[in-house]
This record gives C-alpha cells, sequence and structure tokens, in this order.
C-alpha cells in the first residue's frame, strides 16, 4: 500500500515538473506584488500566450537566480543598479525596440537613463523616490530636511531602511555627498552619522517592507520609505493619522525598475509582446492604479489625469526628480559600504 | 562570487570515486560470500558523501580562498577584524585607513559573543522555567500529565515563522498588550525592537524543546527509587535532589543540547522582534552571503560557527557519556 | 497548596505559550486589515486563502515534499540502520560519528552548504533540490528512530532464522523488520513533520518558483503581513492538533513493545 501510494506520488510529481510547451510561454522574474493580475489575464487572452509568473524580493536575490539559470527566464524587472550590473556582466541582450513600439511612451527623461547608457537593453516599468512619510498630527512642524531624522525630536520614533545603499545614501545626501560616493571619507562619515543617530536611540528599527503596515498602524512617526510604498500606507492609513510624504530638499535618490530580457532567453519575442503590451497607454494605466508607484508611460499619465497629476508623491515636480540621484552600480567599493553598514548594525 | 565551471578533473574524480565505492561493494560481497546487512548502509553512505561531506568541504572551499580561487587566511582575519578585507582595499587605494580611524573591526566578533550570550540567557531560562514545568507534569499522581505533554509539543510544531511574527501582534507599540495597558490607565511600553523581545522570541520558540526531553526522562524513571528513598526516611527535597534529579540529567543535558544549538544560529527572530536592531550571528552570516554577496567570509563565518558549537557539544558528551540524553525521539 | 501552585505554574506557561497563536486565530476572523482595530467578524480571509494560487501552490509542494522525502528517508534510513547494526565496532562508530554530523550542523550551514553544493554542481534549484535537502536532513532522524529498536532486539533472531533455513531477505522481512516497525514509523512520522515546518534548509536549496509554506510565508512576511496568512496559521494548528492527537494515540497503543 505505502509502496503504491509513492509511486503514484512520484509519478504525479513527475507530471507536475513536465516543463510547458516552448512554444506560447514567457517566462517572468518580478518583484512580490508588483503587477496587477488582470493584466496577465488580459494578456494571455489575447496573445494565448501563457505566462509564467516568479517572484523575488530582493535585487541580490534575483541576481543569483538569473546568473545561475541560464535559458531559464524571458523577462525580469532588476532595479536600476542591478541592470547596470546585469549590463556589465553581459546577461542582458538588447531589445528590438522596433518590436516594442509603445516605448516611445516611456517619459522624455528616462528615455536615456545613465544605468542604460546606450539604452539598449531595457525599457522602464515603474519609478520613485525615497523619502520621508511622516505623520502630520504627530509631528512638531512640516518635514523638509533629512536633518530632523538625525534630531532628538522624534526619539524612538523613526523607522529607517535596513539596506546598506539606502541607509547610507540618505545619510550621504544629508551631508551634502552622492549616494554613489567612492570617497571612503565621506562615506565614512554618513555611517558615523548613522552610527551616532543610532546610539541615540533616535531609530526604533530598521525594516525593509515591514514599515508601510507599521505607519499605518500608528507605530512610528517618521519612516524612510519608498514613494510607492508610503502611497500605500497613505491610502490605506486610518481616521486619526495624517499621512504625509516628502522628498527633503537636500535631494534623494530616484530609482527606477525596468524590464530586461536575459541573453540566454529562450522565448524573446514572447518577452518583447508582454513588455510592449505592458506598455500600452491603458494596460499601464490599470497597472498604475493597482501598484501605486509613479508609471513612466505618457498615455498612462494623460488616461489617470488630474488624479494622478495632481498627486506629488506619485507625479513630483521636475525640479524634485532633478535633485534626485540614481544609484549607480558600485561594485569596487561595495566592500566599503557593506563593511561601514556592519558597523551601523552592530553599534549599540 | 566564482561562478564555478564543473572542471574536467572534477568529473573523473566523481567516476572514480563511484567506480571505487561499486569496487568496495563488490569486495564487500565477495569477502563475505553472499550480501551482508552491512552493505545496507552503503547507499546511505553514498548519500552522506555527496549531500553532506562534499557540501562542506565546499565550505571548506570557499572559507579558505579568496574570490578569485587562491588558497588565503584572508576570511578568517576578516572574522577576527571586520575591517581586514576592507583596509586592505583602501592601502590598495593608496589610502591609510588610520586616517579613517578604522582600527580592528570587532563587528564579526562582537555579533558571535552576543549570539553566545543570547543563547546562554536563553537556555538558562528555558532550564529553570521548564524543569519545574516538566517535574510537575511526571508526576505520577498528575493525571493530565500526558496530554499536557502533548498540549506543550503541539506549538513545537507549527511553523517557527508564524509563532514569532503572533508575538508582533502582541508586543507591538499598537500590539495587544499595549491597548490593554492603555485601557486600564497604565502606560504604553515599547516592548518590542529590543534585546528583551528576541530573547522572548527564542524562549518561546525553545522552551518545547527543553521541557520535552526532561520530562521523557523523568517519566521513564522507575517510580519506586523515590518511594524507596523515602521509605528510608529521606524528606522530599532530599528525595528530589539525591534521586529525582540526577536520574534526570540525560534530558537535561538533551534539552540543553536542542535548545542552545538552534538558539545561537537564530536567524530571523531579531530581524521581526528585535527590529533589525541588533544581529545574531545567523543573520550575519545570512547578510554576508546574501546581501554582501561575499560567501569567502560566509563561509569561514559558518566553519567558525560549527567549530564552536562541535565544541560545546564535546563538553557536553563529557558530562553524559553514554549519550543517553539522545533518546528524545 | 502545592498542588494549587503546582497546576497553577503549568497553566501560567500553557498560557504564555498558547497566547500568541490564540490572538493569530482570533485575528483570522478580524474583518479589517490593520492589526489594531476590529472591524468585525468575516471569513473572507480563509476564502481568499483557499483562491490563492500561490498559497495552494506552496501548500501543495509543502505537504508532497514532506511525504515524499519522509518515504525515501524512511527507506534508505532504515536500510541504513539495519546496515550499520550489523557492522563491527569500529566502523559501526565511525558511521554513527558520520550520522551526527547534520545534527549539529546548524540549519544555516546545511542550508547554505548544500546551496553551495548545488550551485557548484550547476544543478537548478527547485523541487528536486529541495527534496533532496529534505531526504538528507530527515535520515539521521530516522536511523536514530531505528537503532534504540535494533538494540532492543534479540541478537540471535536473525541468526537463529537463517539456520532454521531462512533466505536472508526471508529473515529480514519477517523476523528484524517487524521487530523495527515502531522506529520506523516514529522515524517516518518525525521526519513528515520536521520536513513540514522546514523553513531556513528549504530557503537555501529552492527556487522562487518552487516556495513552500515557510519560504513563502517569509516572503510574504517582507511585504508585509496579509490576514490570509493568520487564516492559514490557523488552519495549520487545527490540521496540527488533530494530526498529533492521532499520532499519540497510535504511539501509546505501540508503548507496549
Amino acid at each position: 500500500m505505502k509502496k503504491l501510494l509513492s509511486l503514484v506520488l512520484i509519478a504525479l510529481i513527475a507530471f507536475s515538473l513536465l516543463p510547458a510547451s516552448a512554444q506560447g510561454v514567457v517566462r517572468v522574474f518580478n518583484w512580490e506584488d508588483y503587477i496587477d493580475p488582470e493584466v496577465i489575464s488580459l494578456f494571455e487572452e489575447e496573445t494565448g500566450i501563457k505566462v509564467d509568473y516568479m517572484r523575488f524580493t530582493l535585487n541580490e536575490d534575483m541576481m543569483v537566480q538569473v546568473r545561475n539559470s541560464p535559458g531559464y527566464f524571458d523577462l525580469v524587472f532588476p532595479s536600476d543598479y542591478a541592470i547596470e550590473r546585469m549590463i556589465s556582466e553581459e546577461l542582458l541582450q538588447p531589445i528590438d525596440f522596433e518590436k516594442v513600439p509603445n516605448s516611445a511612451q516611456t517619459l522624455d527623461w528616462l528615455q536615456n537613463p545613465d544605468y542604460d547608457p546606450e539604452h539598449k537593453y531595457s525599457i522602464p516599468y515603474m519609478w520613485g523616490t525615497v523619502g520621508i512619510l511622516y505623520d502630520a498630527n504627530r509631528v512638531k512642524e512640516p518635514i523638509d530636511s533629512w536633518g530632523v531624522l538625525f534630531e532628538d525630536t522624534y526619539k524612538g520614533e523613526v523607522f529607517m531602511l535596513d539596506s546598506p545603499r539606502d541607509a547610507l545614501g540618505v545619510a550621504l545626501k544629508y551631508l551634502g555627498y552622492s549616494v554613489n560616493s567612492k570617497n571612503p571619507a565621506e562615506i565614512k562619515a554618513a555611517a558615523d552619522l548613522l552610527i551616532k543617530q543610532k546610539q541615540d536611540g533616535i531609530v526604533k528599527a530598521y525594516q525593509v517592507d515591514e514599515t508601510k503596515d507599521k505607519m499605518v498602524a500608528g507605530e512610528g512617526i517618521l519612516a524612510v520609505m519608498w514613494s510607492g510604498d508610503a502611497q500605500y500606507a497613505i491610502d490605506e492609513s486610518p481616521e486619526g493619522i495624517d499621512l504625509t510624504y516628502v522628498v527633503p530638499k537636500e535631494g534623494s535618490n530616484v530609482w527606477v525598475d525596468g524590464m530586461v530580457i536575459p541573453a540566454s532567453a529562450p522565448n524573446p519575442e514572447n518577452a518583447l509582446a508582454f513588455i510592449d503590451f505592458l506598455s500600452r497607454p491603458e494596460i499601464a494605466k490599470m497597472n498604475c492604479e493597482y501598484i501605486r508607484y509613479s508609471s513612466p508611460n505618457k498615455g498612462a499619465i494623460e488616461l489617470m489625469g488630474e488624479e494622478y497629476t495632481s498627486n506629488t508623491n506619485l507625479n513630483p515636480s521636475q525640479e524634485t526628480i532633478d535633485n534626485c540621484e540614481f544609484f549607480h552600480d558600485n561594485a569596487d567599493v561595495k566592500v566599503l559600504y557593506d563593511t561601514f553598514w556592519g558597523m551601523v548594525k552592530n553599534a549599540k | 562570487m566564482s561562478n564555478m565551471r564543473f572542471p574536467p578533473w572534477a568529473i573523473w574524480a566523481m567516476l572514480a570515486g563511484l567506480a571505487g565505492f561499486a569496487a568496495m561493494i563488490a569486495a564487500s560481497v565477495r569477502h563475505n560470500r553472499g550480501v551482508r546487512r552491512s552493505l545496507f548502509a552503503y547507499p546511505y553512505g553514498l548519500w552522506m558523501v555527496v549531500f553532506t561531506i562534499i557540501p562542506l568541504l565546499l565550505i571548506g572551499y570557499y572559507a579558505f580562498t579568496n574570490k578569485a580561487g587562491q588558497f588565503t587566511l584572508d576570511n578568517f582575519k576578516t572574522f577576527w577584524d571586520s575591517n581586514y578585507e576592507m583596509n586592505k582595499q583602501l592601502i590598495e587605494l593608496g589610502m591609510d585607513p588610520q586616517t579613517l580611524g578604522s582600527a580592528r573591526g570587532t563587528v564579526n566578533v562582537d555579533t558571535l559573543v552576543y549570539s553566545l550570550w543570547m543563547a546562554f540567557l536563553c537556555t538558562a531560562i528555558c532550564l529553570f522555567v521548564g524543569y519545574p514545568a516538566a517535574l510537575f507534569m511526571a508526576d505520577r499522581e498528575f493525571k493530565l500529565g500526558s496530554t499536557l505533554v502533548i498540549l506543550f509539543i503541539i506549538p513545537m510544531w507549527m511553523n517557527f515563522l508564524l509563532r514569532t511574527i503572533a508575538w508582533m501582534s502582541l508586543l507591538e507599540d499598537n500590539g495587544l498588550i499595549n491597548t490593554i495597558l492603555s485601557a486600564i490607565g497604565l502606560p504604553r511600553m515599547q516592548l518590542m525592537y529590543n534585546s528583551q523581545a528576541v530573547l522572548l522570541g527564542m524562549v518561546y520558540n525553545y522552551l518545547p524543546f527543553m521541557v520535552f526531553p526532561i520530562y521523557n526522562a523523568l517519566a521513564k524513571q522507575d517510580g519506586k527509587l523515590s518511594e524507596a528513598a523515602m521509605d528510608l526516611g529521606a524528606s522530599p527535597m532530599l528525595t528530589f535532589w539525591r534521586v529525582t534529579m540526577p536520574l534526570s540529567l540525560p534530558g537535561v543535558i538533551s534539552g540543553i543540547t536542542m535548545v542552545f544549538m538552534p538558539s545561537v544560529t537564530t536567524f530571523f527572530i531579531p530581524r521581526v522582534l528585535g527590529g533589525g536592531n541588533t544581529e545574531m550571528f545567523g543573520d550575519l552570516i545570512e547578510r554576508t552571503f546574501l546581501s554582501a554577496d561575499n560567501w569567502n567570509v560566509g563561509s569561514a563565518l559558518s566553519l567558525i560557527m560549527m567549530i564552536l558549537i562541535l565544541m560545546s557539544l564535546t563538553l557536553l558528551r563529557k558530562v553524559d557519556p553514554e549519550g543517553e540524553g539522545g533518546s528524545t525521539i | 497548596m502545592t498542588r494549587i501552585f503546582k497546576r497553577g505554574y503549568l497553566a501560567l506557561i500553557l498560557l504564555f505559550l498558547y497566547v500568541p497563536i490564540i490572538v493569530l486565530i482570533i485575528q483570522s476572523f478580524n474583518a479589517g486589515v490593520s492589526r489594531a482595530r476590529w472591524a468585525g467578524f468575516s471569513l473572507k480571509w480563509y476564502v481568499d486563502l483557499f483562491k490563492s494560487p500561490a498559497i495552494m501552490n506552496a501548500l501543495y509542494i509543502t505537504v508532497t515534499i514532506a511525504l515524499l522525502s519522509a518515504v525515501i528517508a524512511t527507506i534508505i534510513g532504515t536500510a541504513a540502520a539495519i546496515g550499520i547494526h550489523a557492522m563491527q565496532k569500529r566502523p559501526q562508530a565511525f558511521m554513527m560519528t558520520l550520522t551526527n554530523i547534520p545534527m549539529t550542523m546548524p540549519d544555516i550551514v546545511t542550508g547554505i552548504s548544500l546551496m553551495l553544493l548545488f550551485i557548484f554542481t550547476q544543478v537548478k534549484r527547485g523541487y528536486i533540490t529541495m527534496l533532496a535537502a529534505h531526504i538528507t536532513f530527515n535520515i539521521p532522524y530516522v536511523i536514530l528512530s531505528v537503532m534504540p529498536k535494533l538494540k532492543q532486539m534479540n541478537k540471535f533472531s536473525y541468526e537463529a532464522a537463517l539456520d532454521l533455513g531462512a533466505t536472508p531477505g526471508y529473515a529480514l522481512r519477517k523476523v528484524i523488520l517487524p521487530f523495527v516497525m515502531p522506529g520506523v514509523i516514529t522515524g517516518a512520522l518525525l521526519s513528515f513533520t520536521l520536513s513540514l515546518d522546514d523553513f531556513t534548509i528549504s530557503y537555501f536549496t529552492t527556487s522562487p518558483l518552487v516556495q513552500n509554506l515557510s519560504t513563502l510565508i517569509y516572503s510574504e512576511a517582507r511585504k508585509g503581513i496579509k490576514p490570509t496568512m493568520n487564516a492559514l496559521s490557523a488552519l495549520m494548528f487545527v490540521a496540527l492538533l488533530i494530526l498529533l492527537l492521532a499520532v499519540n494515540r497510535r504511539v501509546s497503543k505501540t508503548q507496549e513493545v
């Protein structure tokens, strides 16, 4: 009996492991919760191509997967600096823009981003900024500077991002340096600032994605967040908690998640079709309204109208954008960043 | 991270290994004039070599090499001095590390010490809280004893992540406990985002692992021994100290083993309940491997941790040479 | 007096152990998303749970891996235990030390070392690798469950059977196996439950495509817990309760042996 059962199980497993036919499949690797499921169904209906949808939560994890699975993924959604890294590792193939007419919909200032210098390999999917989300009811005055995170005023009520580049980036910007600084002295100064912040008891916790729920629950007064997460928190916050998002005057990081095709993708044609589909104004609008991040699609923005354009979180002024920097690949100074970050985490 | 190609010599080595394995089996069969029972262990042996020995060797390989694949002890030096790699790079860039004030960095060592301390505290608390519990449950007069043990075990087998996350709802600033406190007029307290919360989470997760072996050891005891002691005039207290407790020692050792080891290597609780404010060694290893993408240092750290655990286990074995405490299963 | 103290103490500890679980279960019926506010009773998270393909898929994977790894580990482990038991003292001690090694390796090192193995041999991580990993950490527990039974067995039963004309295979099936069966079952059950709950090792040996419940919960936890997780944990708790009560019934039946 046991033998029969196990044979049946093995057969079931083997069956379920059979690869989908190479025809009519596109293997997508995207961030967790980063697409409207409707969009996938619409695409599958219209084109008959099946979407094999997989998720990741960290750029680093994603890159490990892509590096070690050649010939598996068709379409990946890395962040800007990850795209830069993957280009330098020759993991990507150029996009045939002829087959993606909707790529013209991309906002002008995103047409030639510096993380993809020849603009060959990627098309923007979503973008945003990094800023401070705060509870307007509990702050003494409107927030406009990173400095408030390093003062005693809101001791113990600040959430910082648990990520070396983002946390050090904030400190670097406040000190007037670039978020891509390769100067050890500058990085050290940023780390010292973070260490002091921690030792002074200003930080409540270092979290990544958990922060938005915590802010909705009123767990803290200030949080460093990505604009999209901030929008989520603002949308979800109940009465009594008035959340506001601001990009501080010292400037910040602007980030883009793009769509790329790995060099060894088995179904590049299908990937291109999907990219084009996602870049259609109506579809991009649908997606944007579901994910609530900033859209890089001109047509979608037009369709969303006033509601989107008047939202300063999702649609910041050009001035704000110009005041922000992209992250660049920092492979040659990664050890510096990681070592200093270790000091911050270890500080008591 | 070096993405190694499978070199031809490795393929030959594997084939040679398999051939040698087959030869061993053939020789054993010939020598014993038939299939001996001991042959049954050979498939297991092969599995172990492939899935335990070789991975360990790989960890060893990464621990003793650098990114370029050359032999080095740098990774262990980085354990001792977390600034070692950075300082090397700074010197290469023509800078003097001293100007940055980066003397020896103690991040890795501090984290290890912190983890060992937390594990010790957790084990101690589990022991002091768990022993009486096991004792009361094993009391022969207590009819519900064995049912209670089941109730103790159930959380042990519920998903570890969910159990930890469950505490968040209670400990948060706006969580259940604080809500109750403010409802009865007491001030809210910060119960989370600190080491105490992490310790609580650890004790919560590992307490059943301490109680179960001790209960087993106590329940297996022949009640007549303590009866005899008391008949001979010993007080209950004395009976406990001189008869019951020593006999339960294998269970205690087992419990300590089953709590201490996972405690040292915990890597989720500090992030969720401690708010990422302190790292334990498990978090550090994970961060080194994934976020910092430094497999060499990560492997060195893993080796160091394993050696420490092996050392403490050997010490414990000295107390319980028969290994009878292992009968928790 | 002491009786009340003892009962009270136990009750307190049980309370400590169960309060978070009870909170989770209550929260699973909370219509609202926020943890802080009760928005009315609702079963919608349970409905969402079954509608969620990610969770159902993870459940399928978790259960199948637990079953398969338990079965395979039990087969290999029981054979191994019988084999080791029949060895001479020296090889036997060596094999037992070998068996102890994985148990002294912390989960994170086991997980990472296996990850290195798969990357080094360029085996794509996924279902098979996760299965292999689970089998690997289960086998020692099977061996440790079966060995005590083998030691309890009368040393000469097997030889007596041979002397009486039985083939080794027959003696094995009819003499050894029935005697050690309780240990085999315990080992299998232990493997099954260890596999169900495993997180760390699964995390490092699988791919984003193949998630078991634990890794799914982990990636959900990073994003922010959806209340569907509470519903899931409530169900898992009830399932576990039933499973363990059944096991307890089984164990107490075979306890006499």
